[in-house]
Order: C-alpha cells, then structure tokens, then sequence
C-alpha cells in the first residue's frame, strides 16, 4: 500500500487472511498516527514505528490493534508535543494506566471529555457496475459504509435507526455493534470509540435493481487501414432524483498501439501518457443542459494491425447528499450521558468500480 | 541503530544499565534492544532479569506485563526456572491483561522439559473468564499441545459462548482450534445428509433436522449433539465481523463442520470479501474456488460478483474465471458464455488465453453447449492474436477428442490455419488431430505431411514429434500415398539433435517399416498407433486442493506447510458428550473466585435462576442481556442432555405435539422448547408469568401438493384431537426452486404481550437453525403470526404498539397470463405478484412478469413502452431484456404503484419489430402488505375503524372450511394479508395495510354455529374493503 511493501515472515501454519489483514491493520495505524504511511515518515518516527510495533504484536501474535487504545499507551506525535518535549525533556509515552483494557469496552478509553459534544455520520455508497457496449447493465452493486466521527464525552451509548434496514442485505460491523439487536430490531445499538471509526459497511443486495445515476455514450473505432481512429466520449446524467452529479473523472487505459491523441473536451481538462497508454478526462461537474463530451482523433503506431479490442471506459463520480440505494437514517439516540449532543448525518453517493466496456 | 540492521552489541553493557532508567521511553527501547541481543550476550542479561523481576511486582498492570514479555522473550536457558516462576505468578494476576500476556509467555518458553507444567498453566488459564485471555491462551495450547484434546472439554462451552466477545485475532485462533476439535468429537452431519436426501422423496415437508431426529429414532444414527448446534450457532454472528480472517475462519468452520444445507450460509460473507483490497480478494477466491468445485449451489446466486473487470490484476481474473468456470451448468452457461466472449477480447492476454481454457471446461462439463462452444472457438481460429489462436486450437483438440463424430469440416479448417499458426504447441496439437482423424480427412492429410516435411527442421521438438506420429498413421492407413513421404521423415528425424526424436524414430520404423525381423508386433502396428484415446478431462486446477483446511496456508500455497494440522476424519462414534458438562456450580464459584467481578455473579444468579426455573428478576441492561444469553444457552444444552428438565418456564402446560405421524420423543420436545421459549420478566410478581405468553410456530414448506395434503390432514387431526392447539403448517407447492430444505424452513416467532402489567419483556434471540423444528403445540397460548422472516427475528415489545410490516407468507401464487403466444407472435408473458415490499418504491407493488419466447428465433430487446396509466399510478420498468434465445424464458421484476385502486394498467410489450398491447390488473388482494400487530392492537385500531369504515358480510361457510388452518390458508391465498394472533379459537384476524396511502386494512372471521361465519372488515379506504369483502366471500364459502 502506497508504493510500499509491507511483510510479514511466517514460519508455520497461519491463516494467510489472519497476516494479511494485520498487515492492513499495522498500516491503517501507521495512518493514524503519522497522517501518511510513507517511506519517509516511518524513517523519521523509527522509535514511535518500533513502539507500535511492539505494542502491537507480541511474539508473532497480534496483541493490541484498537488504535483508541494504541493513543492511550504511545501517544502520537504532534508537532506541539516535539517542542514541548526537546524543552521540557518529558516523553511521548503515557505514564499512566491503559484503563481501556480493563473496561468492558476494549475499543473506547475512559475519561473522554469534549466542551463541543458531536457525532457525524457519513453514509458513503459506492456503486459497482459493469456496463456493456449497448448501455445495458451486467452487474451492479451497491456497497455502503457508514463512517462515524463521534466525539461525546463520557461512555455514551448510541442507537441508530434505520428508515428501511430491509435494504441492507450483508452488514459487517464494527466489533462495538450489538449484533443482538440489530438480529432482533435492526437497529445499531453501540459505544461508540472515540474518535473516527467505520461503523458498518454493508452490501445492497444485488436482486434490487440499481439506478445507474449516470450514462456515458461512446463510439470509439479504428480502422484497419489508416493510422487514426475515431474517440467520442460523451457523459450525461440520469436518474440522479436532481442532485448533481460532481467530480466526474474518466480513465480509460488504451491498447498499446496508440501512439497519441488529439483530443478537444468541451468542459474540463484531458490528459495522455503516451507512455501508461492511459487516458484521463477530469470533467468536474455535469451540466445536464450541456453535457460534456471529448471528441478527436487517436492515432495509432504504423504498420500495427488495428487493437482487437476497444478500450474499457472507467468512470468516477460524486453526488452528494445522495444515497443511492435509498438508505435512510432515521433516528440516533443515545443513553448513558446528560449532555445534548450534536448529530449530523451526510449521505454520498460515489463511483466505486464503474467500468464502462466498449 | 538495530533498525539499519547493524550489530550493535558492543554496546550491551551501556544499554543494560539503562533498563533500571525510570523514562518509560527508554525503558521499551531497551526492551526491543534486549529481545535482539540477549541471547549473544547472555551473561551481561542477566545483570537486567533482577530489574523485571521488581517490575512483575509493579503496581502498575502494564509494567507488569511488559516485564513479564521481555522477560520471556530472553532466550536465555539459565532463567527459564525463573520465567516459569514469573509466567505461574502472571497466570493468577488479577489484572487480565497479565495474564494475556501470561498466555503469550507460555508460548516463548517451549521447552521440553517445562511443558508439563506449561500445561497446567494453560488448563488453569483456560478456565479464564476473560475475553482478554482466550484468545491468547488457546494459541499456547495450538503451540504447545495442540494434541491435548482432552483439556478443551471442560471449557468447550465457555468458548463458545464467549467466542462473539473475544477480540477478533483470538477469534481467530478459537476458531481454528474448535474446528479440529469438533472433528474429533461430534459425528459427521454429512453422512445423514445424504440418508435425508432419499428420505425426502416422501418427506418434503418435514425439515432437516427433524429427519434427524426421525433417523434417530428409526435407524438410530445421528442428532447433532447440541455442542455441536452451540458451536455453529455462535460462530454464525461472527461473519460479519469486519475482519476478513475472521469471517474465513467462520466459513471454514462451516464448510468443515455443518450440514450442507446450512454451510450455504457463508457464502454471503465471503462474498462481501471480496470488496477489500487484493491480497485478501485473492484468498478468498481461492477459497471459493476449492468450494465452488464441491458445491455448486452454494455460490450460484453470486454468480454475478465474480465477474471480471478489466481493472483487476491477472491472478483475480484467473481466479474468478476459474469459479465461474465452476459454477457453469445449463441454466447460466449462456449468460455465462457471453460473458467469456467479452473476455477473450480483453487486451491481456494470458487472461484470454485462460478463458479459452475456461470455455472448454464449460463445454466439456456441459454436453448442451458443446456445439456452441465448438463454434465460438472456430471462430477464435481467425483471431489475429497468435496465443489466443493456439489456445483455443489447443482446447478445440480437446474437446473433439470428447467427441470425434462429424467434424471433419473443422478439422479441414484447422489444417488450413497450420500454415499461419507458429505457436509449437498448437502446431503439435493440429498434427495430432489431423493424424487422429486421417481417416476423415484422406485428401487433406497426405498433404499436410509433406508441408510439414518440408519444414521438419525448423519445427519444435513437440512438433516434430507429431510429425513423425502423423507419418506413422498415415503410413498405415494410407501407404501408397505417403511411403517416400514418411520414410523421408524418419530419416530426418534419425539425425535430429534430440535424443527423444533419434528414439521415436527408430521406434517408429521398427514397429511399421516392414522388414524381416519385425516379428509380431508390426501386425499389430495399427492397433497401437490408432487405437481409440480416451478423451481428456478437463479438470480444475483446484480439485486436488479439498483435502486441505480451507482458509489455511498450506491450502493457499497447495502443498503442506509446516506445522500443518490435518483435519481428522469424523469419528465413526460420537466420543462420551458428558465429558464437556461442566460442573455449574463449582465453575461459577470459581469464576467468581477468581474475577470478584460483578458481571460474573450476575452470571451466577442467573444461571442459579434458570436452574431452579424461577421467574426472577432480571435486569434490563444489555449487559445483563448478554449473559442471559449464554446462560440460556448453557441451559439449552444442559437439558437436551438431560432431556426432561426443561417443561417449567411458567407455562407449564405440557406441551404435547407430535407433528406427523411419526412420533417425536418427548426430549426432543423439550429441546424445542428450551431452545425457543424463555422469557424473564422484571417484576418479581409470579403471576406476571402467566400474562406473558410467547409462543413459536414455523411453517415447513412443501413442494408437492400431495405431501401438502398430507401434512394438512395431519395438522387438521391434531387440531380436533387438541382443540386449543394452534400448530400451522403452511402449505407452499409455489416455491419449487428452492434450494435447499433448510433454506426453505421459514421461522418464525410471535411475541405476545397481552395484559403485561411491566413493559420490558425480552425474548432471547432463536437462532435459525434450531435443532428441531417440529410444530409446537402451547395449548393455552394462542397465539400466531406467520411471517417469513428468513432472518428469525426476536421482536422486543414494549407496552406501546409496535405494528411491523412483515414479509408476506408465501403462499402458491396465482399466474395471470399478460399476452398469450398467439397473440404474441410467440412471445407469451405471464406475471403474478410476489407479495415482496416493493423493491422499486415503498408504494410499488412489485410484479413478477416471466417472459417466454416459444418461437424458434431470437426474440431482441423486449421492453416497456407506452404507459397508459391512470392518474396517479406509476410504474417502474423492467430493464429492457436484451435479447431472448429461443424457448427462453426470463423472469423480470417491475413495480407498480396502483394508487390503491384496481385500475388496469396498461401498457405496450414491444420487442424489436412488434409491439403487443397488455394490461395488468390487480386483485385487490396483492394491493396490500401483510404486518402483525399484537391481539390489542388489532382491537385498538378496530375501535377507531366502526362505522363508516366498517363493511361486514354474513356467509356460509363449507365445513370443511371450519378449522383455523383452512381458513388462513385460503384467506392468504386471496389476499397479502397479516394473521394476528387470536385469543378466541373461533375468531381469526388479519392485518394488512395498503400498499400505496399505508392505511390499515383489518379483516375479521369469526366463525358462528351452524357453519356461517361473520366478515368483518375495517379500513379506511371503504372501496378496497368492500371489495375485499366480495373476493373474501366465496373464497370462504366455497368447498
């Protein structure tokens, strides 16, 4: 991940899953704690890599990897803290008990307080789709997180409700999720971890039919004889229910015999390296009135027989405050604490692997 | 320093010093400096050990436990009497997160001479409560004594129950190691599987397990130990765990350990895996892979999810070719195929080149398609890319091979493509065939000898080969015309470079040169060299791989890795279950001996409770919830060994019941109703228990309408013989499809809460699969509500009301026909409701339109076109169907909001060049949603519902009508309606609403003397209720 190679020796029967997955867990708290996971960030925060390393892993079995608790045992480095440190000559590593072990809630440490009580829900769906050359869909998917940035002081104890849980057809979740209840009530009842979190993420079933909020018209040829072929793209909206449709984004990776590309868009900016082959269009956003199209003329390597196959179009996209399949929260409740906290909830709708076949 | 991999051990003594330094910081440092280096220098370490050894004493847990693992992780032998003392010490700390870290020591200190007392130390920490220590522990048992089976038995059930709770690397872990215990101990599900398949020619009705518990009592073969149940029933939660290794594990566990019918459970989870990045999409595939090969079923519907992106990297395409491969059969293969065809044209071509492979597997596997795929792949042969012409030469050789009769047509053709063809192996593999089949092609064959002769030295070896055996057989067969040719061979080949080619030729001439030493065998030269071949198998690359543990490394990388543990075989005999009954009593003591926590004697008191089988007070909290959980499910095991225990809980009236006419022991009885009734109710007032009625009712589906009216009579006999009972079974012969029998059995649960002075009533969650579903008979509660929740669902009712739309029972839907072939021009439509909530729109009704073409050619792009539709109404679409192979039929789903009104809608069918007028027009019936609603709440809203909206009907009703069952059968027959559970024996409610304004739509049938019945409905919408009233009437009169 991010160009680089993380790798994990094994000696012995181990599930590959178990290695890998800590590998990505290792990773995501490198994340969290630097901001990046670059070569050069680990080489300036060996001691702190080491730290979390150690804390982590035990003798080749995972020990502790709920970052709430990691930050309670290492704390992370801030720029702030460096230069209290280097006057003070105090350490990064928390003196104090790690209570968060001992509580009943491994993922949430004690003693959180906030003067601005808020918690924010961001319901992310991405569509998968794969449309083929006449614009009908083969499969599509629709695939669904709810990110949670909670940040209420104390241990509250939150619900969510959902308008329509039937939708969810596969959920994963959290380990903070009572799984009890939402078998029983569909509801998510939980304590929430301080700080960012993925709530659950979940899978719309794919018997539902899925509203494919965008199109793409295309007519790309080559022919045999000359060395130029013909490229139109165009995008358009459909079935957005009158929401925007924003960052739009199309790749296309082009067979190996293209030389180069004439291309002219009629809004936003094109790119082609003659050397990836690949091609990218940054539309930004549709104007249904004017819908953005990239018209020219590829030309192909001499003496090369035209590419058997055109090129798979894949697409990126944005709606916001849209959930595709539908999903809707209805209500977030907590318990446990006085204080009246601040809720939101955004919906986006994005393009997850949109691939367009021509 | 030691992070650039430089030898800084010089330095040792300087950094010792610094393990006493009070800075934390320091202090870990040197820790990870320690680990590296103490063993080069183990006398300076030791200078250190007395510094931990003050640290074990730390008040601090953590300082503890970071001395005790450093400690440990000295691989200094002097002091492993030291660390044994220390990991003995850490082992009975009060705090868990030291004994966690006790687990892992023991792992580090794997001696031979310690392990004995290495194991002690593991039994005591496996009888740990904490979910902190579990995980950690059971990994030192893997390590140290994964053969020590016999140490698991008492804490079995602990495991289980504490499995959802334990961090998710010691679920793992858990997992894994249960796995292979299971093995040992319980008896294949499997083998029975097979029995019940040929049972069920007579028993379709009856669910799995059920016939398990028959079996038992016939044959005496096999129930699943409820250990057994527990264990898969715990696991089940965990496949939504959001850790990948969790969820294999889980599904390895299912594979390994359950019945088929239930493993298909898995295969959700593992499908949602494959979202996340590639490395564990890779896995996971290989894993579907090995599956798909077994089990076809079991990933069928996801078929869809494994189709290839151009995006993804050349290992996961292969992979997931590779199971579509697998799931290929007659219904899918044509989508199937269309799909590889987009796939040979992709740009990598090692991907085309293995979906060449893939069609051939299909072709072969499928005999339908053959032909199909033979031309397809004849038409590749003009491809200008060279590999994806040699492959599919290679696979075209194949797959004639299967079938030699009447290709000579290809044959030719592929004689002619050798000219243009340089890939050695498809070169070879045209020889081969031409030789084959030279009797076929007797003009051809000569000729392409002498091209080939030609060019013999500057063939590949392979061909070479080839060339000398088609020489070989022409000469046989065909002497006058290729003697000079193939002798001319022979002698380039005599003095070609390989050894192998100098053999076969002098080989070959000895066998068909005619000379006079060849003896017998030149007579029998002809046998050899055209004897039939029997064709190739084309086979998985995956077929050899089920022998390992899924989701293991070794399976992964298809050969054993070390420390691989095979998985035992089952036992033929069930080993003693007894030997996993704890002793409750003193293992609550000591739970509470050794946490003093209040969690636990919480967990006492409740165990204590359900023991004496008092209704005592519980506490509302989540937490206490949990551990009633676990309790209840200690309790359930402990009874259906001990069989009778269970008959208290309050409503005591014996459950009697027998489902069939077989007789179900009364165990199994009280199995049921351990595992599906239990309640606590809040208030210490005994008489509560008596208000509090919940009662379970599952309807067995049927396929055949003969084994319905068997169960039907049945169910009717029972009804008379015990007037007060309110067992059900619904008949459904409509879902002919369904997958399995397990799949099939719809649970489903209603709760009660009639007079209910306190308002928290919690009723523990059943699981899906519940050892056995026999229809229960609760006398006094009459109480039911089918719905079809396949999930099970544990309703919480508080006082207020809670009115759910349910999913609808499914009863044997009724076709209407939308456009006749006639009419159609061969295009015949037929559509019924599914009684689904609508999937397009809350106010949609959805419809279920199958189309058929019955022409002999392609029907293209059926679709949807002018809707006349009244005000008001809308309809969603199907997407337009591409196109429809001759007697082909699709099934497509659209939604119509009818606004409540049994308008038409209407609307044109068109396909590509005609267009057919049709309309839908709803019964009334399918406008409505069922949902259940409490007796109450029923007569609350009936309250507010009289006059105006009221519409009632006096009929006679036939007397075979008169029992409860035949009523509400026939009623859900005719409308999308909600049972209510009824008090009255002779009154029966049901519920609905509509599907587009969601106003409510209550029937009622209460049935009089003399065989009339008084029908009352009430709803807001008096039109609809009216007409309901009309189509009710003769549904219920009629005989």
């Amino acid at each position: 991940r991010h160009k680089i190679f993380f790798v994990a020796v094994i000696q012995s029967e181990v599930p590959p899953l178990f290695v890998i997955e800590f590998l990505h867990r290792v990773v995501d708290t490198f994340q969290d704690y630097f901001g990046v996971c670059s070569e050069v960030m680990i080489k300036d925060n060996v001691v702190v890599v080491y730290e979390v390393l150690e804390e982590m892993l035990d003798n080749g079995f995972p020990l502790a990897t709920e970052s709430n608790i990691l930050k309670e045992l290492i704390k992370p480095p801030t720029i702030l803290r460096t230069v209290v440190n280097t006057i003070t000559g105090s350490t990064n590593v928390g003196d104090q008990l790690p209570t968060g072990q001992l509580s009943v809630v491994p993922w949430r440490r004690t003693g959180v307080k906030y003067t601005n009580n808020e918690a924010y829900f961001d319901v992310v769906e991405e569509i998968d789709a794969i449309i083929d050359k006449s614009g009908s869909t083969i499969t599509a998917e629709i695939q669904g997180v709810i990110d949670a940035c909670v940040k209420l002081t104390g241990m509250p104890d939150l619900t969510l409700s959902f308008m329509n849980p039937r939708l969810l057809d596969d959920v994963s979740f959290h380990p903070c999720v009572r799984f009890k209840r939402w078998e029983s009530e569909r509801i998510l009842s939980f304590i929430p971890p301080d700080g960012n979190f993925r709530l659950l993420s979940y899978h719309v079933s794919a018997q539902n039919l899925v509203a494919i909020p965008v199109y793409v018209k295309h007519n790309i040829s080559f022919r045999d004889s000359s060395s130029l072929g013909r490229f139109e793209i165009t995008v358009g909206p459909k079935q957005t229910m009158g929401k925007t449709i924003e960052g739009v984004m199309v790749t296309s990776q082009m067979p190996k015999g293209v030389l180069n590309m004439t291309l002219t868009p009629s809004q936003g900016t094109h790119v082609f390296d003659p050397v990836t082959k690949l091609l990218s269009w940054d539309v930004g956003k549709i104007n249904p009135q004017k819908l953005p199209s990239l018209k020219g003329s590829v030309s192909l390597q001499a003496g090369t027989s035209k590419p058997d196959e055109n090129p798979t179009i894949n697409l990126q996209f944005k709606i916001q405050q849209l959930a595709i399949s539908g999903l809707k929260v209805n209500r977030l409740d907590m318990y446990g604490e006085k204080y009246k906290p601040f809720k939101g909830i955004k919906y986006m709708t994005k393009a997850g692997k949109f691939q367009v076949r021509t | 320093m030691i992070a650039k991999g430089r030898n800084a051990s010089e330095l040792f003594p300087a950094v010792v010093k610094n393990v006493a330094s009070k800075n934390i910081e320091i202090k870990k440092l040197v820790y990870v400096y320690l680990m590296r280096y103490a063993e080069e220098q183990q006398d300076l370490a030791l200078l250190s050990i007395s510094t931990f050894q003050r640290a074990l004493k730390d008040p601090n847990q953590l300082i503890r436990a970071s001395a005790l693992r450093v400690l440990s992780s000295i691989r200094v032998p002097i002091i492993v009497p030291i660390m044994m003392l220390a990991i003995k010490e850490a082992s009975s700390d009060l705090s868990p997160y030291v004994r966690k870290n006790a687990a892992h020591a023991i792992q580090k200190l794997l001696d031979p001479e310690q392990k004995e007392m290495l194991i002690e130390v593991i039994e005591k920490l496996l009888k740990d409560r904490s979910t902190l220590v579990a995980g950690s522990v059971v990994m030192a048992f893997e390590e140290v004594c994964p053969d020590r089976i016999d140490l698991i038995h008492k804490n079995y059930r602990k495991l289980c129950n504490l499995l959802v709770d334990v961090e998710e690397w010691g679920q793992v872990v858990i997992i894994h190691m249960l796995t292979r215990y299971a093995r040992t101990q319980f008896v294949s599900p499997w083998k029975d599987d097979e029995m019940v398949e040929e049972y069920s020619e007579n028993n379709f009705y009856e669910s799995d397990d059920e016939k398990k518990e028959k079996d038992r009592k016939v044959k005496n073969t096999y129930t699943m130990d409820p250990d057994h149940r527990l264990l898969l029933r715990n696991t089940k939660p965990l496949l939504q765990s959001r850790n990948a290794a969790v969820v294999m594990a889980v599904a390895q566990l299912y594979w390994h350990l359950a019945p088929k019918s239930e493993a298909g459970i898995v295969s959700k989870s593992l499908v949602r895996l494959l979202r996340s990045n590639r490395e564990v999409q890779y896995i996971v595939l290989q894993n579907i892979a090995t599956m798909s090969i077994q089990r076809k079923g079991m990933f069928e519907p996801y078929l869809k999810s494994f189709y290839v992106r151009s995006t993804d990297p050349t290992m996961i395409k292969t992979l997931k070719l590779e199971i579509l491969t697998n799931l290929a059969n007659e219904a899918n293969i044509s989508t199937l195929l269309r799909e590889f065809q987009t796939y040979v044209k992709s740009q990598d071509k090692q991907f085309a080149a293995a979906t060449i492979q893939a069609i051939g597997r299909c072709a072969t596997n499928i005999t339908e398609v053959t032909d199909t795929c033979l031309n397809g792949l004849v038409c590749l042969l003009s491809n200008r890319d060279e590999i994806v012409v040699a492959e599919s030469v290679v696979v075209i050789k194949k797959l004639l091979q299967t079938q030699p009769a009447h290709h000579g047509e290809i044959i030719k053709h592929m004689a002619k493509l050798l000219d243009n063809i340089t890939v050695p192996v498809a070169r070879a593999s045209i020889l081969w065939l031409i030789g084959e089949y030279c009797e076929r092609v007797p003009k051809i064959a000569p000729d392409v000898l002498r091209k080939t002769a030609k060019s013999f030295i500057n063939e590949d070896d392979l061909v070479k080969l080839q060339i000398l055996n088609l020489g070989a057989k022409l000469y046989l067969t065909n002497s006058k015309q290729t003697k000079l040719l193939t002798q001319y061979v022979l002698n380039l080949g005599k003095y070609d470079q390989s050894y192998d080619i100098r053999d076969r030729t002098r080989f070959i001439r000895q066998l068909i040169v005619p000379n006079e030493k060849s003896g017998a065998l030149s007579k029998y030269a002809k046998k050899i060299f055209l004897a039939q071949k029997p064709a190739p198998l084309l086979e998985s690359p995956f077929k050899d791989r089920d022998h390992f543990q899924l989701g293991t490394l070794s399976h992964t990388l298809n050969s054993r890795a070390t420390g691989y543990l095979e998985l035992s075989d089952w036992p033929e005999v069930a080993p003693d279950p007894s030997v996993r009954n704890v002793d409750v009593a003193e293992s609550a003591k000591e739970w509470t001996g050794i946490l003093g926590k209040m969690k636990k004697e919480k967990t006492e008191k409740f165990y204590s409770e359900s023991e004496e089988e008092e209704d005592e007070s519980a506490s509302a909290s989540a937490s206490g919830r949990k551990n009633l959980q676990n309790l209840f499910f200690i309790a359930e095991s402990e009874s259906s060994s001990e069989s009778e225990e269970e008959d208290e809980e309050g409503n005591s009236d014996e459950s009697s019941g027998s489902s069939s006419s077989t007789e179900e022991s009364s165990d199994s009885e009280s199995d049921n109703k351990a595992s599906t009734t239990k309640k606590t109710s809040r208030a210490a007032d005994e008489s509560d228990a008596e208000n509090i009625k919940q009662n379970e009712k599952r309807t067995s589906e049927k396929r055949s309408a003969s084994s319905s009216s068997d169960t039907e009579s049945v169910s009717s006999e029972e009804g008379s013989s015990d007037s007060k009972s309110d067992s059900d079974s619904k008949s459904d012969s409509e879902s002919g499809k369904s997958k399995s029998a397990a799949s099939n059995k719809k649970e489903e649960k209603a709760v009660q809460d009639r007079k209910a002075p306190n308002k928290d009533v919690f009723l523990l969650d059943l699981d899906d699969f519940c050892p056995v579903t026999t229809p229960v008979v609760v006398p006094t509660a009459a109480v039911l509500s089918p719905s079809l929740t396949a999930d099970l669902e544990g309703l919480s009712l508080s006082s207020s009301s809670v009115i759910d739309v349910t999913k609808p029972v499914s009863v044997p839907t009724k076709t209407h026909e939308l456009l006749h072939r006639m009419s159609g021009k061969g295009l015949a439509a037929h559509y019924h409701f599914s009684r689904q909530p609508g999937i397009f729109g809350d106010r949609m009704v959805s419809v279920q339109v199958t189309i058929k073409n019955t022409t002999d050619q392609k029907i293209e792009n059926i679709h949807i076109e002018e809707k006349k539709l009244p005000s008001g109404m809308r309809m969603h679409e199907f997407t337009p169907i591409e196109c429809l192979e001759p007697a082909g039929s699709i099934t497509v789903s659209m939604g119509i909001d009818f606004c409540d009104s049994t308008q038409m809608a209407s609307f044109q069918l068109c396909t590509k060049d005609d267009r057919f007028n049709v309309n839908i027009q709803p019964p009334v019936g399918e406008l409505l949603l069922p949902v259940t609603m409490s007796e109450k709440d029923f007569k609350k809203e009936q309250g507010m519902l009289t006059g105006m909206n009221e519409t009632s009907a006096t009929i006679a009703v036939a007397p075979q009508n008169s029992t409860r069952l035949v009523i509400i059968e026939r009623v859900m027959k005719a409308a999308n309606l909600g049972v209510v559970p009824s008090g009255q024996d002779n009154i029966h409610r049901f519920a609905a609403k509509t599907v587009h304004s969601g106003s409510l739509m209550l029937v009622t049938v209460e049935l009089k003397e003399n065989s009339t019945a008084q029908l009352v409905i009430n709803t807001e919408k008096t039109v609809i209720g009216s007409v309901l009233l009309r189509e009710l009437k003769p549904v219920l009169s009629q005989g």
